[in-house]
């Protein structure tokens, strides 16, 4: 049923922001072929009157009390960050030179 | 004193509230036994030993002092490396979260400090839980301890492994497919995957969010209803959480009877596929519970046939969503591109890529491929529906019996680097237990007895949602029967293994 190309490979590599060597592409057009392939069987009974179900019990939003919490630190926070600056997180540059 | 690594948790808890040994005693021969055996089992990713030996010594003195104290206080455990401790490393079996050390405790890590439970290190898995082998580690791999050449089962081998080999008379899991009760099942111990939002999930690193659940490892059925009892409940942090208490475990746990139960043989779970040794063990369990005076009934669900294909729909869908927050940014590892500008959008490609293994990045691009515009109704759409109709089977068979039950994995534990190159070979090792995480319901996989090849072959019951003392009271009653005939409990036949 599918065939997936190198090339949607690659787009899809850079819609996941996954950078990947041309070996690993090559690979993955054809795994994923044959795994996509294969579950695409679910069609054959996802008829129209099925309804779906995203979650295996009933789901409701949940609320709480509004009282203040202690919580972490600005330290604690950031004490698994890569980088950090004056108590925030430094990330790279974000927005391009034009904008 | 005689080696207390061998005893139960249950007959650990009871020498240690008679005052015939430490918890401090028991944690040292523990992490001993670690040093001893884990450089060739690694189970462990990273060992806690002074965090532990103070919490046992806290614990003696409580004791001591005629507190009352949890059940289970002075117990050793370990922890799968998923769940996030609070100054303890975690990693998720991943180099992107090398050297990460969480700022804060998952519920139910909370609630194993909370009892006194001293926490002897984390076990290694399958990176993110992705696997059925604990071969995908970036770490490297578990060993089985009945046989170093084979796998230990995954995602959760270590804490299998560590159990089995005597390394924790307790450990805590995570199953979205199966990945407590498969390890259990090929290691010879027993796994439970509670009914969905049974326990929290508050501090579970999320695979997928629809499916995951943490759960027990351990030696026997009612050490496991022990540490259910003490991790499970409901958890205001976790919107999924069941509000309802929990069922009496422990009590179904300690008085099985399976007298007038009825127990569905699912036909879907036992058929082609299954390797003679390991439905030859499963006929014979079921042959035991029939003398116990349960009925046997034969059930078909057909819908289970899809399972494993609507689960990898699903499961990487909610993966490659739930694995976007690993960006480089604000936790975990940061990679530079090799060239070019240093943008954000860049170093977390960058990241990713270096970060990932190879099973992560299939995923990752299998689920952004079945939520992609155009095939998101044929693949993830058509899934969701598979899985409204596998809850239909699972309601209609519970209308005719009490439990259903199959063996656990259709195989025992294979060779290490056997199925690497072939990820659907891989996938069908969940066959049996994934059914159970698409429509939420809890299943335990105990050990059935040896396989032709001399290797642990499991016995799954599964019970419909919020029943879980069902799986206690059939899974206590067929443990019993089983250990008379093998003179003790299976994990006392495995192999002595090499002492470091």
């Amino acid at each position: 049923m599918s065939a997936i190309t190198r090339a949607e490979v690659d787009h899809l590599a850079a819609l996941a922001r996954i950078a990947m060597s041309d070996d690993e592409l090559d690979q993955l057009a054809g795994e994923l072929d044959v795994i996509v392939g294969s579950v695409a069987k679910v069609s054959e009974v996802a008829t129209d009157e099925i309804p779906a179900t995203s979650h295996p019990l009933p789901m409701t939003n949940v609320f709480r009390e509004d009282v203040v919490e202690t919580p972490l630190t600005a330290s604690e926070a950031l004490s698994g960050a890569p980088a950090a600056e004056d108590g925030k997180f430094l990330v790279p540059q974000i927005l391009g030179d034009e904008q | 004193m005689s080696d207390v690594t061998r005893l139960s948790a249950a007959e650990l808890a009871e020498q240690l509230g008679r005052g015939d040994v430490t918890s401090v005693e028991v944690t040292q021969a523990h992490l001993d036994r670690i040093a001893a055996v884990d450089p060739a089992i690694h189970a462990f990713l990273h060992v806690s030993s002074d965090e532990a030996l103070a919490t046992a010594a806290d614990v003696d003195a409580r004791r001591a002092a005629g507190e009352p104290l949890h059940a289970l206080a002075g117990v050793p455990i370990a922890v799968k490396d998923v769940v996030v401790t609070k100054d303890i490393p975690t990693t998720a079996g991943s180099k992107i979260l090398d050297g990460w050390i969480p700022p804060y405790d998952a519920t139910l890590v909370t609630r194993l400090r909370q009892a006194g439970l001293p926490i002897l290190g984390k076990t290694n898995m399958d990176e993110f839980a992705m696997g059925s082998s604990t071969e995908h580690s970036a770490y490297g791999p578990t060993r089985n301890p009945w046989d170093e050449t084979r796998i230990p089962g995954g995602s959760g081998g270590g804490s299998a492994a560590a159990v089995a080999a005597f390394e924790a008379p307790l450990a805590i899991g995570t199953d979205t497919g199966g990945s407590i009760r498969q390890p259990a099942a090929v290691t010879g111990s027993v796994g439970v995957k509670p009914t969905y939002g049974g326990v929290s999930r508050y501090g579970l690193i999320a695979m997928a969010s629809s499916l995951d659940q943490a759960g027990p490892v351990t030696r026997s059925v009612l050490d496991s209803a022990l540490l259910h009892e003490l991790i499970g409940g409901h958890d205001p942090r976790d919107s999924t959480s069941i509000p309802e208490s929990l069922p009496e475990l422990v009590a179904a746990a300690r008085g099985g009877d399976v007298a007038g139960m009825r127990l569905g043989v699912v036909s879907q779970l036992s058929g082609d596929g299954y390797e003679p040794g390991v439905k030859a063990r499963f006929d014979d369990a079921l042959a035991l519970l029939a003398d116990a005076g349960a009925e046997i009934v034969e059930v078909s669900c057909p819908s289970f046939d899809y399972a494993l294909d609507a689960y990898y729909l699903i499961m990487p869908s909610e993966a490659s969503s739930n694995l976007a927050r690993f960006d480089g940014m604000r936790f975990g590892a940061r990679t530079l591109p090799d060239e070019g500008p240093v943008t954000a959008e860049r170093v977390m490609a960058a990241t990713r890529g270096a970060g990932f293994g190879p099973e992560v990045k299939r995923r990752i691009m299998l689920g952004t491929y079945a939520l992609s515009a155009g095939y998101y109704d044929a693949y993830y759409g058509s899934a969701q529906k598979v899985r409204t109709l596998i809850q239909r089977d699972f309601a209609a068979a519970f209308d005719k019996v009490d439990v259903l039950v199959s063996p656990t994995s259709p195989t025992t534990a294979f060779e290490l680097g056997a199925k690497l190159d072939d990820p659907m070979a891989m996938y069908l090792n969940d066959v049996a237990t994934i059914p159970a995480n698409l429509a939420g319901v809890p299943g335990i996989s105990l050990p059935s007895g040896l396989s032709s090849d001399g290797l642990p072959a499991g016995f799954q019951i599964l019970g419909p949602a919020k029943a879980d003392d069902r799986l206690y009271r059939v899974g206590s009653v067929l443990e019993r029967l089983l250990e008379q005939q093998w003179g003790g409990p299976l994990l006392a036949q495995a192999p002595t293994l090499e002492v470091a």
